[in-house]
């Protein structure tokens, strides 16, 4: 569990960058199940965050919060210069993009999305000539007399996406914009939605369960875990330096080694390697793709060992090996593929690669 | 006997015995609307001397005409208190968190299996204390009271269906509670506060329980109708009848339109008696 000063740190928003959004000590219960505990949090302006999570870790408490649609039980939220967290929805700078869209299924692709304007009594043509430009923004001009029940799910999307930005909002929430979306369309709109982000330059604040969506969009992602923030950083320092061992299993695959630290030596089973962590049991992450078949010269701080095939899963261009070691160990190995791995194979891999972690604590 | 000819003899009886069941319920009703185009009157079979005549009668008999008027004033006016009462009463079931909801609830429905003779005798009970006198205003009163529980019922079963984020998407864009709910609530419960309207319409255009204990000098249609049998029918009450029934006919047939035309088959409003 990071101590408040390591959180303050570490959730700070990128160096230089302006902060836009400020969360102080948010915390939330529902009856006695705590569901969010003394969060602290900035998003920079223009910055793309994503909140990541397994369901119950919190997440969407925490936008419907950040969105007015929930009051904190303590803490404070800052936006500009402004207290956020007294304010009711319809006074906050912030707009939503809803897990199932939440169009108004009365009105017209265009009334949809002309109805923050509508309601905030702009000019006709002004609001005509916003909403027009919204709908070519996410290419849905030739829509905008449909009702919403008459076009699909992506194209919702696009117009959920059009409604909340056409009223020019600092900060723009999504919840789960994606889960309803089938694979191929899903990653056609992550691209889209990254770089309809940097276009508008508006701060996301992206809330998902999916850590590969998280990775390919984010300037940093809060991961989330009952209620508190395991770890806040980049996509490629949470992936290759993950803080905790929950962090590590819950990005990507990993290998969790549980060491004895001595005098600089660690050591797991018949394995061990230099490390520059204190003395005593140690955890260790090791990626299964920074283990590999052994080269013909071994590199200075390179750990050589032999295991057998077990299992070995096809995943197209790579595939995962479950190898066991002489005494026993059981590791994650990922190579690039090869039909009828069998017998012993010579692997290695960096000190440096075997990352320690905390071990999470139990929460409950 | 094999199973087979047995289910085989049953389907043979099934027909007619719908036939016979559906002979009763509106071979009633269209030997109405027959004699009221029959020139003998009432009696006499088969009908002879198909004529017009009992509806120029209907249409030159101001009593006939005053009672309609009365009665479609008394409907307006009950939907209007029904509907005022009935959708805040339906959004607090929906929202609201109180201590005596479960009792209140009750309350609000109970006017809908009290018998009208209760309704009729203690609002007439309620009226002589207190020196109200009886008139249209009385009928229209216990009328639009009792039927609040219709409009909180149909509006009830309307708001369980309302996705309750399009009203945080409305108060996200910037319209406040006032405006979320004129913009999103109501619009979305267009057809339940439709259905409810004619529902109690027609309740109370044909009511005559309530109406008879709680009347004044003038007739509703129901009343004036009931009144006349008592001297013998005559083929002009065929005729009004007649009338009455191709209205709630078009009444019937434009609201199931509405509602399949905008969400598919109707469902009945039962989830609030349910519950």
């Amino acid at each position: 569990m990071a101590t408040s000063t390591e959180s303050a740190i570490t959730n700070a928003a990128r160096p230089g960058a302006e902060p836009l959004l400020t969360i102080r000590n948010i915390a939330k219960s529902f009856g006695r199940n705590a569901v969010l505990r003394d969060i602290s949090l900035q998003v920079a302006e223009g910055e793309f965050l994503t909140i990541l999570g397994e369901s119950g870790s919190g997440k969407t408490t925490l936008l419907r919060i950040i969105a007015g649609f929930e009051n904190a039980d303590s803490g404070e939220i800052w936006m500009g210069g402004e207290r956020l967290d007294p304010l009711p929805p319809y006074r906050r700078r912030v707009n939503t993009v809803f897990q199932h869209y939440a169009l108004f299924p009365h009105l017209t692709v265009e009334d949809n999305v002309g109805y923050g304007l509508r309601v905030a009594k702009r000019p006709k043509q002004e609001i005509a000539s916003r909403v027009e430009q919204a709908l070519a923004m996410v290419k849905m001009t030739d829509y905008a007399r449909s009702k919403p029940a008459k076009i699909s799910g992506g194209q919702q999307q696009r117009i959920a996406l059009a409604r909340a930005l056409v009223n020019r909002p600092r900060l723009l929430l999504l919840d789960e914009p994606l889960s309803a979306l089938d694979a191929n369309l899903r990653r056609q709109m992550q691209v889209e939605l990254k770089s309809l982000q940097r276009e508008v330059g508006i701060s996301f604040v992206f809330v998902t369960h999916d850590q590969e969506e998280a990775m390919v969009m984010s300037d940093r992602i809060a991961l989330l875990r009952m209620g508190e923030l395991e770890q806040v950083a980049s996509p490629r320092e949470i992936y290759s330096r993950p803080a905790t061992a929950y962090t590590a299993q819950f990005i990507g695959h990993t290998n969790l080694l549980h060491a004895e630290v001595k005098d600089g030596i660690a050591r797991c089973h018949s394995l061990s390697w230099r490390t520059g962590f204190r003395d005593g049991p140690a955890l260790f992450s090791l990626r299964p793709e920074n283990i590999r078949l052994a080269g013909a010269t071994a590199a200075h701080d390179v750990i050589r060992f032999r295991a057998k095939v077990r299992h070995q899963a096809f995943h197209g261009a790579t595939e995962l090996l479950q190898i066991e070691c002489a005494d026993g160990l059981l590791l994650s190995i990922r190579t690039a593929s090869r039909e009828n791995r069998q017998g012993d194979l010579d692997l290695e891999f960096s000190a440096s690669d075997a990352v320690p972690v905390r071990e999470s604590p139990e929460r409950n | 006997m094999s199973a087979g000819s047995r289910a085989a003899r049953e389907s043979r009886w099934l027909p007619w015995h719908a036939i016979a069941v559906f002979a009763f319920l509106y071979l009633p009703i269209v030997t109405l609307i027959v004699y009221s185009f029959n020139g003998q009157g009432v009696g006499g079979f088969p009908p002879r001397n198909l004529t017009l005549d009992w509806y120029r009668m209907l249409f030159a008999d101001d009593a006939i005409w005053a009672s309609v008027l009365n009665s479609l004033l008394v409907a307006l006016v009950a939907v209007a208190i029904a509907l005022v009462f009935g959708i805040p009463a339906a959004l607090a079931l929906d929202r609201a968190n109180f201590p005596g909801k479960a009792a209140f609830r009750r309350l609000v429905l109970l006017p809908l299996i009290l018998p009208g003779i209760i309704t009729g005798l203690s609002l007439l009970m309620l009226f002589r204390q207190t020196d109200v006198k009886l008139s249209l205003v009385t009928i229209v009163l216990g009328h639009g009271t009792a039927l609040i529980s219709v409009a909180t019922t149909e509006v009830f079963a309307g708001l369980q269906k309302l996705d309750r984020a399009q009203e945080e998407a409305s108060l996200d864009l910037g319209a406040n509670y006032w405006q979320t709910f004129w913009r999103v609530t109501i619009p979305n419960l267009r057809l339940s506060i439709i259905g409810a309207a004619l529902l109690i319409f027609t309740l109370s255009m044909d009511e005559i329980a309530v109406s008879f204990f709680l009347i004044g000098r003038d007739n509703t249609l129901p009343l004036e109708i009931w009144g006349r049998l008592r001297r013998g029918i005559t083929p002009e009450i065929n005729a009004i009848s007649s009338i009455i029934f191709v209205f709630s006919l078009v009444a019937i047939v434009t609201w199931y339109r509405l509602r399949v035309g905008a969400e598919g088959q109707p469902e009945i409003a039962a989830e609030l008696l349910e519950t």
